[in-house]
């Protein structure tokens, strides 16, 4: 169980973001979360959108480079020590991380998403354990 | 049956008849030179060198060299071996590593050129029957004008297109079904890429071959020129100051470029002294021109660095052939002391599986040299994590370091981003010369 997130290759440049965001924004996309991961010499946006067949089409038809890969979007628990909950039970069923971040939706719920490498076979043993996670309809009905 | 050869009985001469030719050629040349070029009389005088010494190929070392700055002292007129009148075409370089060079033509002087370039579309498989776009520069560029007349004379359907409007190439090519593409390599590229993005497969593409010269390129591009655009593709060399492309051409062996003997003699000096070097090694190519009579130059200094080899080729062509030059003297660069060609870098690239759109910039900081490469990424090649593209980076590093022997910054850029050439490619900004 797991969703679909797209990554993008920023160039380094002034006005780069406002460039691929507008491309979002003119198709009429939802942006659900986003981060982004940057180096001295480019960045990577990534988003969770609520129509990624479409914010595919319109950044590849502006020949921006992208990839499409398969998150975990984890549902957090509202309490104190929720978040280390989580972080425990993917310790324990000894997955590495290669990278996160949370966001937040008009319910009262956080969510987490979660890069890993296999995101198949570690979303099976989260469910397992009784994880909440989150499905491509999940994001497009939010 | 098909058909092989422009001029069969001078281009397949044997080797002691084309040498007999050009000694004669060379007698008569020395002589037209001295008596109508003051610039390069001057300088048959000073090394006390006098027309009656030249008796034949073996005497070409007593002559004095020429090279790029006796074109700059001798700018406009200076060389002409011909009175204006006499004249009917100049044609002229770019001008980016100096002043420009202005050559003149006499009618003859043309036709024999057009011959020249005759000789290697038919070395590509080109015949009357054929359809020539003609993607080089029109103008004072010799590309354009070079390869017209040459299919010209083949008769082949001629496709003036010139550069650029790679829409409108794509259109004639497929709409005219136009079967040989001359340009330079990197429009070639280019022209490849803009059809593989409309969805074209190579099958798709009428063209069968390609004659792309005027800039260097390796054997990784050439193969990728090949699987793009579904072609065979043949080198071609020249430069302005003999004539133009078509000096040198390669034939289906494709094991170097055919010089054409009976008008152009070739020599390899070792660069540094000047002396001449033996066949097979690699050195300076120095060129005397036997036939051209507007702008004779005689052993002219190319600064293409490469060897010639006399072997027996399949083709059943006799005349020398040149390998492709390793680069021009002007296209190196020493960097940190290393000598660096962008046809290494070009090598590098191909080879781990990236475009051959690239920039080379080389700049000074603190009196070190700064030395970067901007390449682009494929979309399959990028990935969502920061540490794959790193790894990629470090990766390209690490592959031009052992080639070159320095590492440069590598800067990985979207597709497309490298602005693309209809010309000749700018691979190299170095911005060390604005500063000295």
């Amino acid at each position: 169980m797991s969703i679909k997130q797209l990554s993008v290759f920023v160039e380094n440049k002034a006005g780069k973001l406002k460039e691929i965001t507008d491309i979002i924004a003119s198709a009429d996309i939802d942006i659900r979360a986003m981060s982004i991961a940057d180096t001295k010499e480019f960045g990577i946006l990534r988003v969770i959108v609520n129509d990624i067949d479409r914010a595919k089409q319109v950044l590849e038809d502006d020949g921006l480079v992208l990839s499409v890969t398969d998150v975990l979007g984890i549902r957090l628990e509202d309490r104190p020590g929720g978040l280390a909950s989580i972080m425990g039970t993917l310790s324990e069923i000894g997955v590495n991380i290669e990278y996160m971040y949370a966001f937040l939706t008009r319910t009262e719920n956080a969510y987490l998403v979660v890069r890993v490498a296999d995101a198949e076979t570690t979303g099976q043993a989260l469910e397992a354990k009784g994880i909440m996670l989150l499905t491509d309809e999940d994001i497009r009905n939010m | 049956m098909e058909k092989r050869y422009f001029q069969k009985e001078i281009e397949t001469m044997p080797v002691d008849e084309l040498k007999k030719l050009q000694s004669e050629k060379l007698v008569k040349q020395v002589k037209h030179v001295y008596e109508n070029v003051e610039y390069y009389r001057n300088l048959m005088d000073e090394k006390g060198v006098k027309p009656e010494d030249i008796r034949g190929i073996e005497d070409i070392s007593k002559l004095p060299f020429l090279t790029k700055a006796d074109l700059r002292d001798a700018y406009p007129y200076g060389l002409m071996g011909k009175p204006l009148k006499d004249c009917v075409r100049i044609q002229s370089t770019s001008g980016t590593t100096g002043r420009r060079v202005v050559a003149f033509y006499t009618q003859n002087d043309i036709d024999l050129w057009e011959e020249c370039c005759a000789r290697a579309i038919v070395a590509a498989g080109g015949s009357d029957e054929d359809v020539v776009q003609v993607s080089y520069g029109y103008g004072l560029f010799t590309g354009g004008p070079g390869l017209n007349g040459g299919s010209h004379k083949v008769g082949s359907l001629t496709i003036p297109t010139s550069s650029g409007n790679t829409e409108r190439q794509m259109q004639f090519i497929t709409d005219l079904s136009a079967t040989i593409l001359c340009c330079t390599p990197s429009y070639a590229a280019y022209i490849g890429e803009s059809f593989k993005e409309k969805g074209y497969k190579p099958e798709d593409i009428p063209l069968k071959a390609g004659i792309f010269g005027a800039e260097p390129w390796t054997e990784e591009m050439r193969h990728s020129i090949e699987e793009s655009l579904g072609i065979k593709a043949y080198d071609i060399y020249g430069l302005t100051e003999l004539s133009g492309p078509g000096v040198s051409f390669e034939c289906e062996e494709q094991t170097g470029m055919h010089i054409n003997e009976d008008h152009f003699l070739a020599e390899i000096i070792n660069p540094d002294t000047g002396e001449p070097l033996p066949e097979g090694e690699i050195g300076e190519l120095v060129f005397t021109s036997l036939d051209k009579e507007a702008f004779p130059l005689l052993r002219y200094r190319t600064r293409d660095l490469c060897r010639l080899t006399r072997e027996k080729c399949s083709c059943g062509r006799t005349h020398i052939k040149m390998s492709k030059p390793l680069g021009r003297s002007d296209d190196m660069m020493i960097i940190r002391g290393v000598n660096v060609f962008p046809s290494q870098i070009e090598t590098v690239l191909l080879n781990e599986g990236y475009t051959p759109n690239y920039q080379i910039i080389v700049d000074r900081e603190n009196n070190t040299d700064t030395f970067d490469i901007n390449v682009e990424l494929a979309p399959e090649q990028f990935s969502d994590t920061v540490k794959d593209i790193t790894d990629r980076e470090k990766a390209l590093v690490g592959a031009m370091r052992s080639m070159l022997g320095i590492g440069p910054k590598v800067h990985l850029l979207p597709p497309k981003s490298i602005v693309r050439s209809e010309g000749k490619a700018v691979r190299v900004i170095d911005k060390r010369k604005l500063h000295d």
